[in-house]
């Protein structure tokens, strides 16, 4: 983490983008004018701005089953509007 | 007219993916009393101005959206008169008993066409801190947060909104105030059905998925309510969808934002009184736009995509 906060690269742009700590990924990307990521409830609720993590650490806060099942989470499904970066992140949001 | 039949909206139960949070949002944020909780973990809670026990409730679940809503009706004939008709038309129609949430009566519980939940019951309690019978002041305690006054409405996204729409017209005796329809084919897209004397009690949006929850309204008391309501939103960080706005249809004004679950409220003032005998407005999808949000004169993308 720089101070500008993790980078975070999304799979396919060649945009650098950045991630406060404690920032949800969604806020960080509409932030910056990274629009792919649809902005939805920002709450876990709706699903819209779901995203695969495919290279670094981070957390999250309660979703949507119905939107991210235990099975997608365990390989890194998320809803960027509840994901938290730990590390410097590549996302997708080709799902 | 006179009011008779189904009478309002007079429940919700809602998905909440946090209990905790979620008693922050509707309590101290909409301005909600808690009226109890159950040994199941559901929350009852009310706004300051309605006399029946509970308005909303919470249930903790990990996935967000609507369990039912439920229409308050005259007396207990009613009940038997639309489970009858109900069953005649081919709907498989459930009893649930009294108590099984506390203070309401029996309840008959179908399944709409549009895949939501409805239910009707005659009897609840009376709340203990109801809005004041003699010579009453306009509250007994100091109302909080945005102030809402009573639950007012919901939007509900499905698939078969006419079917739906022909439930609430011809076997609960609904009007339909405003529907928006097709340019080319006149086909529904949005319905507004109205049990009273409000502009809408129910509205309906054509969607891809069944059973769906657009959002849980409460009437404030007018446009400065708005204002303040606006405010709470902006110092506690709560997600907004859109406004202060108004609607063309109904000429409600409003804004939306959602609770911490994702599912979406909205604060609501005004709207046009509706008698039975109204013409029909019709809006045409072309002017969907101005009919959703008269300013803007356009929707946002969310309005169309983000339910729960």
């Amino acid at each position: 983490m720089t101070e500008k906060g993790f980078q975070v690269t999304v799979i396919g742009s060649d945009k650098i983008l950045t991630c406060q700590k404690d920032e949800p990924l969604l806020v960080a990307l509409a932030r910056q004018g990274y629009l792919k990521v649809p902005v939805g409830c920002r709450q876990g609720g709706c699903g819209v701005c779901k995203i695969r993590i495919v290279e670094g650490e981070f957390e999250t806060g309660k979703m949507s089953v119905k939107h991210v099942s235990d099975a997608e989470r365990k390989i890194n499904y998320t809803l960027a509007c509840k994901t938290f970066p730990k590390s410097d992140l590549a996302i997708t949001t080709k799902i | 007219m006179a009011i008779n039949g189904v009478l309002r909206p007079g429940f919700v139960q809602v998905r909440v993916l946090d209990m905790a949070e979620s008693i922050i949002h509707y309590r101290d944020r909409i301005g909600l009393d808690v009226v109890s909780t159950g040994d199941d973990g559901r929350v009852y809670l009310k706004a300051y101005d309605e006399f029946d026990r509970h308005s909303i409730v919470l249930r903790e679940c990990d996935e967000a959206g609507l369990d039912m809503m439920a229409f308050k009706v005259s007396n207990e004939a009613c009940l038997d008169e639309y489970e009858e008709k109900l069953r005649t038309d081919g709907f498989e129609v459930a009893a649930i008993a009294a108590g099984e949430q506390p203070g309401v009566g029996r309840r008959i519980s179908f399944v709409a066409p549009t895949g939501h939940r409805f239910d009707l019951y005659a009897e609840i309690e009376l709340a203990a801190n109801g809005p004041m019978t003699n010579n009453p002041d306009v509250c007994q305690q100091d109302p909080r947060g945005m102030k809402a006054i009573r639950f007012d409405h919901c939007l509900l996204y499905g698939g078969d909104v006419d079917g739906t729409k022909k439930v609430f017209e011809e076997i609960l005796g609904f009007s339909t105030s405003e529907i928006v329809v097709d340019d080319d084919s006149g086909m529904i897209i949005a319905l507004f059905l109205t049990c009273s004397n409000k502009a809408h009690d129910l509205a309906l949006v054509r969607h891809e998925e069944d059973g769906k929850l657009h959002h849980v309204s409460f009437l404030v008391e007018d446009w400065t309510s708005l204002r303040d309501a606006a405010d709470i939103m902006t110092r506690y960080d709560i997600s907004r969808d859109i406004g202060p706005t108004r609607h063309g249809i109904t000429r409600g004004q409003t804004i939306y934002f959602f609770d911490p679950s994702g599912n979406r409220n909205e604060v609501f003032s005004g709207g046009y009184a509706f008698y039975p005998d109204n013409p029909l407005r019709v809006w045409k999808a072309s002017s969907v736009g101005k009919a959703i949000f008269y300013y803007e004169r356009e929707l946002n993308d969310r309005f169309m995509t983000v339910v729960t």
